[in-house]
């Protein structure tokens, strides 16, 4: 963090300061990159992943429902590791690979994991599932052959009011099968 | 299409399949199509077709209404009141107005009002800004200066009963009725907080109690549950000089534009609602509601789109709940089981609102001659409740499906052969059936009879949901000149599918296969649809979409007819083909069919018919079908009773819809409806704090929903009930597969502890005390 706002600081400003640098609160200029593509954006420095993903850089697949890291819905990967884009602020990602559900299908072939969820429908009112898809996927990197009870964790911080549960777990064991095959 | 009454005679299948089919004679108006054979002669209906939106939500494509943001956008944001009754002397928007970024500030509250000047709960809404950004939406409210005066309130339902309680309400600013829908009942007395009793009887109560040989009494208590809908409350509004456009979160796009077009005084055709994506309402979602007017006249101030969305705060506090209730039940019955009497008092709190309730289970699921309820509903100081998956008779059920079980015990016998002897239903005999050899019902012990301290057992639980219909419910159909196909509706996909519902039906129809079809809904400029609520879009959307494909059909043969040297009526649509009838080798290609068109398109509409034989009542557009909807629960539960956690290891779900129309989709919603059921028994409850009239956990880690881990294995059964009612015969699910799942799961708990749980929700604390292991909390 101290790393990445120094770079952002300018440097006369920086060679005056005596304790930590900072920034804000007006907005400072950051690179993300996401999904592969480098990207250049201003962001105040209040601004989560979140809503920088969603805001400036258009990227609405990833949503809000809690905002507080209650519910997962907002979930994307950071370095691969599956985590509430809800709870991190923009400047703090720094050169990390930031993966959005956007991200996951390659051209126009779908990952194993979003096959299964169309296959087992293990979707409903949908707007939980990005999230969700985004931990299963995560899942099935860490552990190629996952039993029930390994879906059941890695899906545990995610909330489904339509309750997709217990299609969405078939659809990761599925998707698991599918890769092996 | 004539509106006269002309009719033909038709026989449709009748009955449940897994019994065994008859016919039944029907009615049916000349310009609808011929009766639907059973699902196993059908091609496309009754298959477990993928959802059509499923690509574009997999991938994060689907445009929901918090991805709308038209250029120029500001964000309004809603200052709620922090005391939960106050009256508001005079609010001061001089600040809020000049400060950078504002573009309008609204009062919402209006002082000296005797009731728009009052705030009645906790969250309540006073003013409004709208602004450049979030940010500074939200400085502006801090700039607001509001002057109240704080009045005594009551947050708890059996202190607002005392007759010395602060009053909620005046005679002026209570609403009046009765509004939960079972029945919805005008002029009920207000004394105090206590809006009626709403009466309902049949027969003689205390003769009834008079012949009865046993009589079990028990009071149960329900929670409040919130919706928790995972897409926030949200609109979009745009308003112009050419007219208003809305995207809306919403579970009823036409209801929202009658609506628009009636608070702001404009013509209906200069009214547009729109929703795609629709991230869940579950009967939350069902109207304009207050957070959309201000959205509206916030645009109409500022010449520019408004968005307002609710925080996970506000949708807590005020974006509707499921209420609360008290319920006290008498039943008498006979050795031999048969009821004699069933008295049912309940109390209800819908907080400031109407609607708390218990619906019809008691008095119509079983068979009794002698009935008396009395309902009353109880204002508090809390947010409004609103209709929630199944309102009324989901509390209900917990109660009523209860006393049942403690009858069956009183009487040695059996719950499942119990609701053998009363229930009249032969639905639910069969779902009865199937469900006690799913869970394994045979190997049922007494209660508490496992001697280790984690103990299991099974209960089961049934469900009554009426069968609503919209009648004003319309859909088109067009084939294009390359033969791909369209249907459009104004009707919402919520997450039931509803979309693929109606693609699958046209499909059956034209010959083709799901994919083929095309369905744009969610958009008020198509014919208007059903809402998606009370169970009734697929009911409501199917007998349309069938009937407009069936009468845009003869268009397409009449065009093709010369190319096959056939005459119109001799065609058929099948297999992708349009072919001569009992004469295989003759035929061509949709389409080929489709490029003989003389235009770019033909169309039909249809819109839904009255069911054949009639309905049960009709109040405006609404309609109630003969038959009842429901379905038979079975849980199998592991209650330490050394830590009192409950554990729900399996539920069998047996459930009817009339004909289902996509077993994989239907399966999803009872997934739903048990794990909400679940959810409800064991963990959800809102909490207000007696002494500030706040609630306590207004966000989603304090306020507990059953996740991943408490998911059981959930069997699903739905059978097909054919009645020969439409020209689908299909209902809904959703309500119905909500109320068995608590009961089941306390009679189950019983079973396992011997110790009944009438209070939810069952938490660990409430069992052990229950179990006598630690005091009774007060």
């Amino acid at each position: 963090m101290i790393e990445a706002a120094s770079a952002m600081v300018k440097p006369a400003e920086a060679a005056e300061s005596s304790g930590p640098a900072t920034v804000g609160p007006e907005a400072a200029s950051i690179t993300l990159k996401i999904n592969g593509m480098v990207q250049t954006l201003k962001v105040e420095p209040r601004m989560t992943l979140a809503e920088a993903l969603r805001g400036p850089l258009g990227l609405t697949g990833t949503k809000i429902a809690c905002n507080r890291g209650a519910c997962s819905a907002c979930t994307v990967w950071i370095d691969g590791a599956p985590i509430c884009s809800c709870m991190v602020l923009a400047i703090d990602v720094n050169a990390r690979n930031v993966t959005t559900i956007e991200g996951l299908a390659h051209g126009g072939r779908l990952h194993p994991v979003q096959s299964a969820f169309i296959e087992h429908d293990a979707l409903q009112c949908g707007f939980c599932t990005p999230g969700m898809i985004m931990s299963c996927a995560a899942l099935l990197e860490q552990t190629p052959s996952p039993k029930a009870d390994d879906v059941r964790a890695a899906i545990s911080g995610h909330y489904c009011r339509c309750g997709t549960y217990p299609h969405v777990i078939a659809a990761a064991l599925s998707a698991a099968q599918s890769r092996k095959a | 299409m004539p509106v006269d009454s002309a009719t033909r005679s038709e026989t449709f299948p009748f009955g449940i399949a897994s019994v065994g089919l008859g016919g039944a004679e029907r009615q049916v108006p000349i310009d609808e199509p011929p009766p639907l054979p059973p699902n196993a002669e059908l091609a496309v209906i009754g298959k477990p077709v993928p959802r059509q939106n499923a690509r574009a939500k997999v991938t994060g494509a689907t445009h929901f209404t918090v991805d709308v943001a038209p250029s120029g956008m500001l964000y309004g944001r809603i200052l709620r009141s922090p005391l939960p009754h106050a009256r508001i002397r005079s609010i001061d928007v001089t600040a809020a107005a000049g400060f950078p970024g504002v573009r309008a500030v609204l009062a919402v509250a209006q002082p000296d009002d005797p009731v728009l000047g009052v705030a009645r709960y906790t969250g309540a809404p006073i003013a409004a800004v709208a602004a450049s950004s979030m940010a500074v939406a939200e400085a502006a409210l801090r700039l607001i200066r509001v002057d109240y005066q704080p009045l005594p309130f009551v947050v708890d339902m059996d202190a607002a009963r005392a007759p010395d309680a602060p009053q909620v309400h005046d005679d002026e600013s209570a609403p009046a009725g009765h509004p939960s829908g079972f029945p919805a009942a005008a002029d009920l007395p207000l004394q105090g907080n206590i809006r009626g009793p709403h009466i309902t009887r049949r027969g003689d109560i205390a003769k009834g109690f008079a012949e009865a040989a046993v009589v079990v009494e028990g009071q149960y208590r329900t929670q409040v549950q919130t919706h928790c809908c995972l897409e926030p409350h949200v609109i979009v509004a745009d308003w112009r000089a050419d007219g208003l456009t809305v995207h809306m979160s919403t579970q009823f796009t036409a209801g929202v534009r009658h609506e628009l077009a009636e608070a702001f005084n404009l013509p209906l055709n200069r009214v547009r609602v729109v929703v795609d994506g629709m991230g869940g309402g579950f009967g939350s979602k069902s109207t304009l509601s207050t957070y959309g007017k201000i959205a509206v006249a916030l645009s109409r101030q500022t010449n520019a789109p408004v968005r307002v969305m609710l925080d996970r705060q506000e949708e807590q506090m005020d974006a509707g709940n499921r209420p609360g209730t008290w319920q006290r039940l008498r039943i008498g019955a006979k050795r031999d089981g048969s009821l004699t009497a069933i008295s049912l008092v309940s109390y209800g709190t819908a907080g400031v609102a109407l609607g708390g309730g218990v619906g019809n289970v008691a008095e119509s699921m079983y068979a009794c001659p002698n009935f008396e309820g009395a309902q009353h509903d109880v204002f508090i100081n809390a947010g409004p409740g609103c209709a929630m998956r199944a309102p009324g008779n989901t509390p209900g059920a917990l109660g009523f499906e209860q006393a049942i079980d403690e009858l069956a015990e009183r009487l040695s016998l059996d719950p499942v052969v119990l609701r053998d002897r009363i229930d009249l239903s032969p639905v639910r005999r069969e779902e009865r059936r199937i469900g006690a050899e799913r869970i394994g019902w045979r190997g049922r012990h007494a209660p508490g009879a496992d001697p280790g301290p984690v103990k299991r057992g099974l209960g089961m639980a049934q469900s009554l949901w009426m069968a609503n219909v919209q009648v004003n419910s319309a859909c088109e159909v067009r084939i294009l000149r390359d033969g791909s196909v369209e249907v459009l509706s104004s009707v919402q996909d919520i997450g039931t599918g509803i979309g693929t519902v109606m693609a699958q039906t046209v499909a059956e129809v034209l010959g083709l296969h799901t994919e083929d079809i095309t369905v744009r809904i969610g958009d008020t400029e198509f014919p208007a649809g059903s809402p998606s609520y009370g169970s009734r879009t697929t009911a409501s959307m199917t007998p349309p979409a069938r009937t407009a494909a069936w009468r845009v059909l003869p268009t397409l043969f009449h065009e093709a007819a010369p190319a096959l040297n056939a005459a119109p009526e001799d065609l058929i649509a099948r297999g992708g083909r349009v072919a001569v009838k009992n004469d295989a080798g003759r035929s061509m290609g949709f389409r080929e069919a489709a490029a003989q068109l003389r235009t770019d398109r033909i169309s039909a509409v249809a819109s839904r018919s009255d069911d054949y034989g009639g309905f049960r009542r009709r109040m405006g557009d609404a309609a109630l079908a003969q038959q009842d909807l429901g379905g038979a629960q079975f849980a199998a539960v592991a209650v330490d009773t050394e830590t009192g956690i409950v554990r729900v290891e399996r539920v069998v779900a047996v459930q009817d819809c009339g004909r289902p129309i996509n077993p994989l989709q239907l399966e999803s919603q009872v997934h739903g409806g048990v794990l909400m059921g679940l959810s409800y028994a064991l963990f959800e409850e809102r909490i207000l704090d007696q002494h500030t009239g706040r609630m306590v956990n207004p966000n989603l880690e304090q306020y507990k929903l059953a996740g991943p881990r408490e998911t059981p294995q959930i069997d699903v059964v739905v059978l097909e009930n054919y009645q020969g009612r439409s020209a689908t015969d299909a209902y809904g699910i959703a309500e119905p597969s909500n109320i068995a799942t608590a009961p089941a799961i306390a009679n189950a708990v019983y079973n396992a502890t011997g110790v009944r749980m009438r209070n939810l929700p069952m938490t660990p604390a409430a069992v052990l005390a229950a179990l006598g292991k630690i005091p009774t909390r007060s």
